[in-house]
């Protein structure tokens, strides 16, 4: 067997997440979901559920035609099935903070900003948060500004929520009543104390815990031969580390 | 031969007065860079920059130079090459003023003006920080009776009128139409705009309104006050079927902007190459 990349591991994954959905979309900055759902539509070429796959930043992956607003209208109507988030800090119930660090507006330390996480956290059914980096600093106990809550009042319209968290440590799914993450799958490569200690925020811990799966020699010769040089095409950065260096 | 008045990139940054709100285009959408490093030659001040719902190293480059006194966003980013770092340390140090969005939002102000209503409502939002911090933003209880969310709230915007928008595009006709493809949303930036100025790579010698086909991907000449050749005038951000991101330009741009000093030296040597003709 070659040898297998982390972020092939994590792509494997995702695509798994992505199986009984009919329409994907991928946002800014997501060479990986970008990838894993790419992965799930070539998989699923052939059989009666065709997979739907909008990648924003791609000319030839985006099938809106109605500018950038037919995303949020679109995911408003219900007509996305998931959509990934990621932020600077997530916290375990759920929030997520993708505008920085320290005390708003002056902050510590500036990042992007919130893009659509506002009206998408809440109208998606299925919301994959996702952030490589799994450390104290990333996953914390509260967030220090909330870009998305993880959960509403029954007041506030909301279909949709945060339903998995992947990291490159972990797969935790959520549970919306009791407002936690509970862990559903480790990379083999970490113990479980391992990732206890670079959680910020207390997380259930799970009797079935599974490892990662490892993709098989047919996903990744699909990955990439045929995945790569799509994603070359509007992550390069991305694909000529990971495939192409 | 045109039947419209053509103007030069220098025109159009003359239009951008100090403190005037100011549409700025996202990365996919024609980035207008030649008339951006006008606009920092003439040293204009106290703009307030309106992204829909984005903006890269335009809008880092103008906070940089010190033209922008408030930025309303989505987020400033440079995408692959990182974080914005003129917009973190004009944020961390309180230089400029800004008010956190969201995508949805910043179209959904736009489409208020569009339909010349006061406000617009949007799901989502409640719950957030952003909500928190935008005295300008207000909830509402749903006043029809047609969600199956019981005494549903609901937030609502209120609609925003730029006062000038600029961006880059392909082409525009003999009349003055400009191509914009499926970039639907430099429609919705025009039509909430007071003043629209384009510049294109081409001008081509046909009406794109005799093709129903080319019709439906052109900004009308009606919303358009004034545009000028600028042949790789989004340089070095990409332009849809012309050209791609420039790679080395951008980490180069990254890796400059990190401290304020390279950065002004950056900028005095791109302002000194005279990257765009037909300025």
């Amino acid at each position: 067997m070659t040898e297998i990349f982390q972020s092939e591991i994590i792509i494997s994954e995702i695509s798994n997440l992505l199986k009984d959905d009919k329409h994907v979309a991928i946002g800014a900055a997501s060479p990986i979901p970008g990838s894993a759902a790419l992965l799930a539509q070539e998989e699923r070429k052939n059989t009666n559920l065709k997979l739907q796959v909008t990648i924003l930043h791609s000319q030839k992956f985006n099938n809106f035609t109605d500018g950038s607003r037919e995303l949020f209208d679109a995911s408003a109507q219900g007509r996305i099935d998931t959509f990934f988030l990621g932020g600077v800090q997530i916290d375990g119930e759920a929030n997520i903070n993708l505008v920085g660090t320290g005390r708003y507006p002056k902050l510590d330390k500036r990042f992007s900003g919130s893009f659509g996480s506002a009206l998408m956290y809440f109208v998606v059914p299925k919301i994959i948060l996702f952030r490589e980096e799994h450390t104290p600093r990333t996953l914390v106990k509260k967030v220090d500004f909330i870009s998305a809550p993880g959960i509403s009042p029954p007041n506030i319209y909301r279909p949709g929520g945060p339903k998995y968290l992947i990291t490159n440590k972990a797969l935790f799914s959520f549970n919306k009543k009791k407002k936690n993450f509970k862990i559903e799958k480790i990379n083999p490569e970490f113990t479980l104390d391992e990732v206890i200690k670079s959680t910020g925020f207390e997380f259930k811990t799970n009797k079935n815990l599974k490892y990662f799966t490892m993709p098989s020699q047919k996903r990744i010769d699909i990955l990439r031969n045929l995945i790569a040089p799509k994603v070359l095409n509007f992550y390069p950065q991305f694909a000529k580390k990971i495939w192409f260096n | 031969m045109v039947n419209f008045t053509q103007i030069t990139v220098k025109d159009i940054a003359k239009e951008v007065k100090d403190n005037c709100l100011l549409g700025i285009p996202a990365d996919y959408s024609g980035v207008p860079m030649s008339v951006t490093i006008e606009i920092i030659k003439n040293k204009t001040k106290g703009l307030r920059l309106y992204c829909l719902p984005l903006t890269t190293i335009q809008g880092d480059m103008l906070i940089g130079s010190g033209c922008v006194n408030e930025i309303e966003t989505a987020a400033v980013t440079l995408g692959e090459y990182g974080q914005a770092p003129r917009f973190q340390d004009a944020i961390e140090n309180s230089k400029i003023n800004i008010k956190d969005s969201t995508c949805p939002a910043l179209h959904a102000q736009l489409q208020a003006t569009e339909k010349s209503v006061p406000f617009m409502p949007l799901r989502g939002i409640l719950g957030s920080d952003l909500y928190k911090n935008r005295n300008d933003w207000s909830v509402i209880d749903n006043p029809m009776n047609n969600s199956n969310t019981n005494d549903e709230k609901i937030v609502i915007l209120p609609a925003v009128q730029l006062d000038i928008l600029i961006f880059h595009a392909s082409k525009a006709d003999i009349n003055g139409n400009v191509q914009i493809g499926r970039r639907r949303e430099l429609a919705t930036l025009a039509h909430a705009s007071k003043k629209v100025y384009v510049t294109v790579e081409e001008i081509v010698n046909e009406d794109f309104f005799d093709s129903e086909l080319k019709a439906a991907a052109t900004l009308p000449s009606l919303y358009i006050d004034g545009i000028s050749l600028a042949k790789n005038g989004a340089w070095p951000c990409g332009l849809t079927d012309y050209y791609d991101i420039d790679t080395n330009e951008m980490s180069k741009y990254a890796k400059a902007a990190k401290y304020q000093e390279t950065f002004d030296e950056y900028m005095k040597d791109f302002i000194s190459q005279n990257n765009y003709s037909n300025i």
